[in-house]
Order: C-alpha cells, then structure tokens, then sequence
C-alpha cells in the first residue's frame, strides 16, 4: 500500500497507539484493562505499521529473531516469577506470602507479583500477536 | 418488570447483533463477511460496556479487531471468493 | 432432498426453542439474590484488597487467585503461535528447496 493519506494518518495514530497500549497494560491493576488487552493493542500498533509501510519495513524496525526472543522469554518470565515463592519459602506463585512489597493501593507499585507478571504476559501476547501477523501476511514470492 | 434505558440499548444491539451474525452466513465476498465480523465484535464490546463490565468491553474491542486483521491478512494470501 | 431440508428446519426449530426455553429460566441480570452470588464472590469482594492490594478485582483474580489458570494459558497461546509458525515456515521452504 503506497497511499499519502493513509501514511500521514498512521504517523499521527500509531505513537498514540503504542502508548495507550503500554498504558493499559501498566495500569492494567489500578483501572479498566489488563494486560491482555494492552498487549493486544501493542501488537496491532505493530501490524498497522507493517501493513501502511510494507512487511518488509516492519521486520527491519522488529526482527524475527528478537520476536522470537520475546515471545519464549516471555512465557518463562511467568515461570521465574513463580519461583521467587518458592525460595522464600511460600507456595508456588504466591504474592503476599512470598513477601512482595503490596505498596499503597491505587498506586502504579502497587500488588507486588501482580504487577511483573502483567507487564510479562502484555508483552508476550503482543509478540504473539505480531508472530502471527508476519507468518500469515507474507506475500508468496 | 421495570426496564431502564440501557436495557432498551441492549435490546437494539442485540437484534443489530443477531443481524450481523445472519448476514455473515450468507455475504459471498469473503472481505465482506471479515469486515460483519468488525461489526459484530464492535457490537458486542458495546454490549459489555452497557452492562458495566468495561473490562470485557477493552478486551472484545482488541481482540476482535485483532481476529478481524489476522483474517484480512489470510484473505489477501489465498482467494476472495467463496466457492 | 426435499424430505432432509425439511427435517434439518425442524431439527434446528426444535434446538431453537430447547434453547429459548433455557434462556427463559435464567434468573434476572444483575439481581442481587442469583445464585452466582454465593459466598465465593463475597470473600473476593470483601478481601481482594486487603490480600493482594489491586484496586481493579478482575486483575486481582486472573493474576493472583488464578495464577495458574493464566500461566497455562500463556502456554497455551505460546504452543498456538508456535503451531502456526512451524507450519507456515515449512511449507514454504520446502517450495523454495
């Protein structure tokens, strides 16, 4: 796609994508949200780059091998962040036994466990979602 | 039984959504069909918002506008038109 | 021919109305007295805060209540992609070699 209008446009929306994206998923224990849905959102700012711009573009500015990265690193971060409970002495993936800090509630520190594992699980199911994306889009050559 | 408002909102977007869900079934255009199915999860999020669950509403806008593009993109790699 | 259409129309009629009927003896949205508001809900509502310090309750249950329900559904959308990408990559290999 090589339309003027439509990359004028995308310049404007996608930085204010990609913030509302982060924002849900840091936010995603204080307010509306989740980590779901503003991975989700993350990953489509993604798409709709390499869509406006061409997939060629978009897998110089995300390679495929730092995608790869992400998305198993990603799902073991859950697995180390369960393990922290069990060093301390607390059962599997526990949060206020493990002694995580709970903070002031209503604030960005807040929840502990609850907080990292959200900001792991938004990114992991944005690199999906962009994973996806390149290995069904690509044109056959 | 007492009715609010919202209620009545609801049952509008239930019969536009059971609209949407009837002519998916039957628009031949494949890209067409895709783009009903926009509608239908856009529909839907306005559904969970009008029942205060703004939760849901974030989660069923983003991802099916995200099934709705994973689609598009199959589409655009095998063919349009339903055989 | 004729016959099985017909008899696919009430088949679907019939499912319909077991369906409606279902529908109808559901209790009324958002009463207070359903019988999804049990005593489990209520320990959600009243301790949520206190044990986990969330201010959003539905966050406070997918990430800490039910950890492990979204740990393996992470596994679960990971072993997906990873279906998919394996698939995709080798067909077009083996078209290119």
């Amino acid at each position: 796609m090589r339309d003027f209008i439509l990359k004028r446009v995308a310049v404007i929306i996608l930085p204010l994508m990609s913030i509302y994206g982060f924002y849900v998923i840091l936010h995603g224990h204080v307010s509306p949200g989740g980590s779901f849905a503003g991975g989700i959102i993350v990953g489509l700012s993604f798409i709709t780059y390499s869509t406006v711009y061409g997939l060629e573009r978009g897998k110089v500015k995300l390679p495929e091998r730092i995608l790869t990265l992400v998305e198993s690193y990603g799902t073991l971060w859950y697995g180390i962040m369960g393990i922290v409970g069990i060093l301390k002495g607390a059962p599997f993936l526990s949060n206020k036994l493990a002694g995580f800090n709970l903070g002031e509630p209503g604030s960005l520190t807040s929840g502990g466990l609850i907080s990292l594992l959200g900001i792991g699980v938004g990114i992991r199911v944005a690199s999906t979602i962009i994973t996806l994306f390149y290995a069904m889009g690509e044109e056959e050559s | 039984m007492h009715f609010t408002s919202a209620d009545y909102w609801i049952m509008v977007l239930l019969l536009t959504l059971v609209i949407a869900s009837l002519s998916m079934l039957f628009i031949k255009d494949l890209l067409h069909a895709v783009i009903v199915f926009g509608v239908y999860s856009l529909i839907m999020a306005l559904i969970w918002l009008l029942m205060n669950t703004p939760d849901l509403a974030i989660t069923e806008a983003a991802a099916g506008i995200c099934t709705t593009v994973l689609m598009m993109a199959v589409i655009f790699r095998t063919s349009r038109k339903e055989e | 021919m004729r016959i099985r259409k017909l008899l696919i129309i009430i088949v679907a009629l019939l499912a319909a109305y077991g369906i409606l009927v279902a529908v109808a003896e559901l209790p009324p949205y958002g009463m207070a007295d359903n019988p999804v508001h049990n005593h489990v809900s209520e320990r959600y509502i009243n301790k949520a805060l206190d044990e986990t310090g969330v201010t959003n309750m539905v966050t406070a249950i997918v990430l800490d209540y039910r950890a492990y329900d979204t740990m393996f559904e992470t596994i679960v959308l990971f072993t997906a992609a990873l279906a998919v990408v394996i698939t995709l990559k080798v067909s077009k290999r083996k078209e290119k070699g």
